[in-house]
């Protein structure tokens, strides 16, 4: 039982940072590689201002986002949307989109190391236990994953009955339609974009808070994400909440019986076992 | 109908996509060294039914029978190695590679397997044969529009298929180019090709045709001779829309 | 063959009978990095005859090497050591060929995500399983000395210039020029392009495999985070894009320099490699994006321009 709780726990947490992921494939259609990057400069912020000011995390999300909003929207408008101007076909901006995230979250990284150095950086945020069924549970973490419930829910809402989230969904499934209707792609793709950065970042400032990080975890929190994406299918919010509580379940699943060490790997098992019989997501369509 | 052999059949040929059927049991036969027409109005399926005869796309359901065998849901190099050869409707060129190594690409995958100083040499002669050996050293990014239409069926014919698909092959071409791609055509129908032919052009159809099958919305409503079917009123209606029939 | 592939040959054995004779006239230092050149260089165009013509970025370097550098550490004490290259190379292939079974009919992201994790994922595996029989790491002890490893991966290096010389004059190499132009037209050719992408796939596998192998003894105590360091797979990714996939010798324009710069970097600024590796990254996608050999040809044609 308790395996069960915090396995969803983690998931919940997960499933607000592959929803950035999400946002900003389906809508910007650029994989971003350097997704795992934001979340921990979202933790890192957390980090900071709880031991320079003792300033919970719960309210550092509310600077946290705003910034993170106007860095990726920079990021996309200055040097992503050159690279979706230039190409030429899916491909090429799909293997340039690759290697610029990936050249982005290096020197994410780099400049992280430059300023926090290579140590691990943790604090000490509501780590007083609670009963729930009988078990006891770090509040930290059940604050963790209501605040996710909640940013993930406004979100879900927004994309489901606001005229922007309209267009956004509308851009996700059919980007040449949506053109036609007089959504503004570009101008939405990269809110979507800067989004998606904001909601990774707060999931990364939440996440700190029952998480030991450092500087190069990013790359892990990637990959994680991408398995949820592809997962619960691009552009789709009820399948990447679903995939997120799989994943978060699996990974405590393996960690409690057998190794905390394999949870890596088990996501990746679970990746390569999608791809080989479900290459369309867990609720997708096979389309081509 | 025809005492020449059949060489394809469609036995009620469809693709769905979504909730849209592009192609909705299609059955038509093609005997050899056929020229068979396949018309319609815009977006009534024509390529996709290629695509499917082709293997680009599987069919969601019936089957497509060349000489015999089933091929219907096989990848395309399968196909393309039974001897069925297209044109693109939106020309496909090899963008970094010049016109004769485009060509070759034709003659050494296909359906008679060339390599070598022999593949160079066929590539070289179906250039001759579409009237462009002189640019046989050229990028395909400088070529004129007929002249990526020509490199294109070079492509295709390097691989001596048996069954040809040209998807609109003479659409987009000014008058005296379209004379010239209707002898192109024609040349290699007296040569005896079975050629399905997908065209809007209603000259070029009557001239070259055996025989047509016309489509709409993704259904066969006509077939007959060029003649017969373009006076049928079904399918004038299908052009024109029903207010005019 | 012709005049020019006479010349290309000629030239090509004065270098290498010229690098072999580096431990002879290098200082120590030199002939240091010498084995990394030669192991960039073997890794950088193999990795390049894959992912040049099929545009697939491939992280999967890594995993290859750690499974070398394990097939030495395990096979060491049973089997004559020039067993295990082969060894080495079969087991790279055969993994590869998984790999591409499994992901090369999907899209390049999919790839890219699938070769990073598998390195991962094995060194997760192997760290566990070893953590079951109470270890960390496994000794390779040999007499080979940094001279021997230097002109094992020379020769390495010759076989696979040799190969990517041998497979671009093949119909393998045509058909893979077809399909990284256009993988519909090359299947409606009649190229079975899922086929021919898992074949060539599986020679980066065997090379990197080896290469872990051959690089084993100089490591001494081979630990999984180690022998699967995921910094090889970018590294090999930037020095073969940076020189440029279009030639054969593409990578290599990129190994040499590259290695200069992360030597100097790691001298003086050791803490900012990182940040070097991303700033290389973006160099290439803005400004290099056919690498050194674009400029190269971009120089030459126009200096054709100006003499024509
Ligand atoms: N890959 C696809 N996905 C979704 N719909 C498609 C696809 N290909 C074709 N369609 C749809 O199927 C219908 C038939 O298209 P098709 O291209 O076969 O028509 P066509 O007869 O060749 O038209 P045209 O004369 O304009 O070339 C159209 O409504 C088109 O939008
Ligand atoms: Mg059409």
């Amino acid at each position: 039982m308790d395996i069960v709780i915090t396995g969803l726990v983690l998931g919940g947490t997960y499933a607000l940072i592959a929803m950035g992921l999400n946002l900003q494939y389906g809508v910007a259609r650029i994989m971003n590689l350097a997704n795992g990057e934001i979340l921990v400069a979202g933790a890192f912020a957390a980090f900071w201002f709880w031991t320079a000011a003792q300033l919970s995390p719960l309210l550092t999300i509310f600077l946290v986002a705003p910034v993170a909003y106007v860095v990726n929207w920079l990021i996309y408008v200055i040097i992503l949307r050159p690279l979706v101007r230039r190409a030429k076909s899916r491909g090429q901006l799909e293997v340039d989109a690759i290697l610029t995230t990936f050249g982005l979250g290096f020197v994410a990284v780099g400049l992280m190391l430059a300023v926090m150095g290579g140590d691990y950086f943790s604090y000490s945020y509501l780590s007083v236990p609670v009963m729930l069924f009988g078990e006891p549970y770090g509040l930290n973490r059940i604050v963790a994953f209501l605040a996710a419930v909640v940013i993930c829910g406004a979100l879900y809402l927004w994309l489901n009955r606001s005229r922007a989230g309209l267009a956004i969904r509308a851009i996700a499934t059919a980007p040449a339609s949506a053109r036609l209707v007089g959504i503004d792609v570009p101008r939405l793709s990269a809110r979507a974009f800067a989004l998606g950065g904001a909601v990774t970042a707060v999931g990364g400032a939440l996440i700190s808070t029952f998480l030991t990080l450092d500087a190069s975890t990013g790359v892990i929190f990637t990959l994680k994400a991408l398995v949820i994406v592809i997962m619960g299918g691009v552009g789709d919010v009820r399948g990447t909440i679903v995939a997120a509580l799989l994943l978060g379940l699996l990974e405590t699943f393996v960690a409690v019986l057998i190794d905390p060490g394999l949870t890596l790997a088990a996501a990746y098992l679970l990746f390569v076992l999608i791809l080989l019989f479900r290459p369309q997501g867990l609720f997708g369509r096979r389309t081509t | 109908m025809t005492t020449a052999a059949t060489v394809l059949s469609l036995r009620g040929a469809t693709r769905r996509f979504g909730g849209l059927t592009a192609v909705d049991e299609i059955d038509f036969d093609v005997a050899e060294h056929e020229v068979m027409g396949l018309i319609g109005p815009n977006g009534s399926g024509k390529s996709t039914t290629l695509n499917l005869i082709s293997g680009a796309l599987a069919p969601s359901g019936g089957d497509i029978v060349l000489r015999g065998q089933s091929i219907g849901g096989l990848p395309a190099q399968a196909i393309a190695r039974l001897g069925v050869a297209r044109t693109f409707q939106l020309v496909r060129l090899l963008p970094s590679m010049t016109v004769l190594e485009n060509v070759k690409a034709g003659a050494v995958f296909g359906h008679r397997r060339r390599w070598g100083w022999d593949a160079d040499a066929h590539a070289m002669r179906m250039l001759e044969r579409v009237g462009m050996a002189r640019a046989a050293r050229s990028r395909v990014g400088q070529l004129t529009y007929i002249d990526t239409k020509r490199v294109e069926l070079a492509r295709v014919l390097a691989s001596d298929p048996r069954v040809l698909l040209l998807d609109e092959w003479l659409a987009g071409l000014n008058p005296t180019e379209l004379q010239e791609g209707i002898a192109l055509i024609r040349s290699l129908r007296d040569e005896g090709r079975t050629i399905i032919l997908v065209e809007h052009v209603m000259d070029a159809i009557r001239s070259l045709c055996d025989r047509c099958v016309v489509m709409a919305s993704g259904r066969k409503i006509a077939e007959g001779t060029p003649d017969a079917v373009l006076s049928d009123r079904e399918v004038i209606r299908a052009y024109l829309g029903d207010d005019d029939a | 063959m012709t005049a020019t592939e006479w010349r290309d040959l000629g030239l090509a054995l004065v270098v290498l009978v010229v690098a072999a004779g580096l431990p002879f006239f290098g200082t120590p230092y030199y002939l240091t990095l010498g084995v990394t050149i030669a192991m960039y260089a073997v890794l950088a165009t193999s990795w390049a005859l894959f992912s040049g013509p099929t545009h697939y970025i491939s992280l999967a370097t890594a995993a290859f090497f750690g499974l070398g550098t394990y097939v030495t550490a395990v096979g060491i004490d049973h089997l004559p050591y020039w067993l295990l290259l082969p060894i080495a190379g079969v087991i790279g292939a055969v993994v590869a060929g998984l790999v591409g079974l499994a992901t090369l009919r999907l899209s390049g992201v999919y790839f890219v995500i699938f070769t990073l994790g598998l390195a991962e994922f094995i060194r997760q595996v192997i760290t566990w399983a070893q953590n079951l029989m109470g270890t960390r790491g496994l000794y390779v002890l040999t007499d080979l000395g940094e001279r021997e490893i230097y002109w094992q991966l020379l020769g390495l290096a010759a076989l696979v210039f040799l190969g990517g010389w041998l497979i671009g004059r093949s119909r393998l190499g045509f058909a893979l020029r077809i399909i990284g132009d256009d993988e519909e037209v090359a299947r409606h050719s009649g190229i079975d392009t899922a086929r021919a992408k898992v074949m060539l796939f599986m020679v980066p596998g065997a090379v990197a495999s080896i290469t872990g192998a051959i690089i084993a003894p100089r490591y001494v105590y081979i630990e999984p985070a180690l022998a699967f360091a995921p910094i090889l797979s970018f590294t090999v990714v930037i020095m073969a894009l940076l020189g440029g996939t279009g030639r054969l010798w593409g990578p290599l324009v990129g190994v040499i320099p590259f290695t200069f710069l992360t030597e100097w970097v790691a001298r003086w600024f050791p803490n900012q490699s990182t940040l070097v590796m991303g700033l290389a990254f973006l160099v290439i996608v803005f400004l290099l994006p056919k690498g050194f050999v674009g400029l190269i040809d971009g120089a030459r044609a126009r200096a054709r321009g100006a003499f024509a």
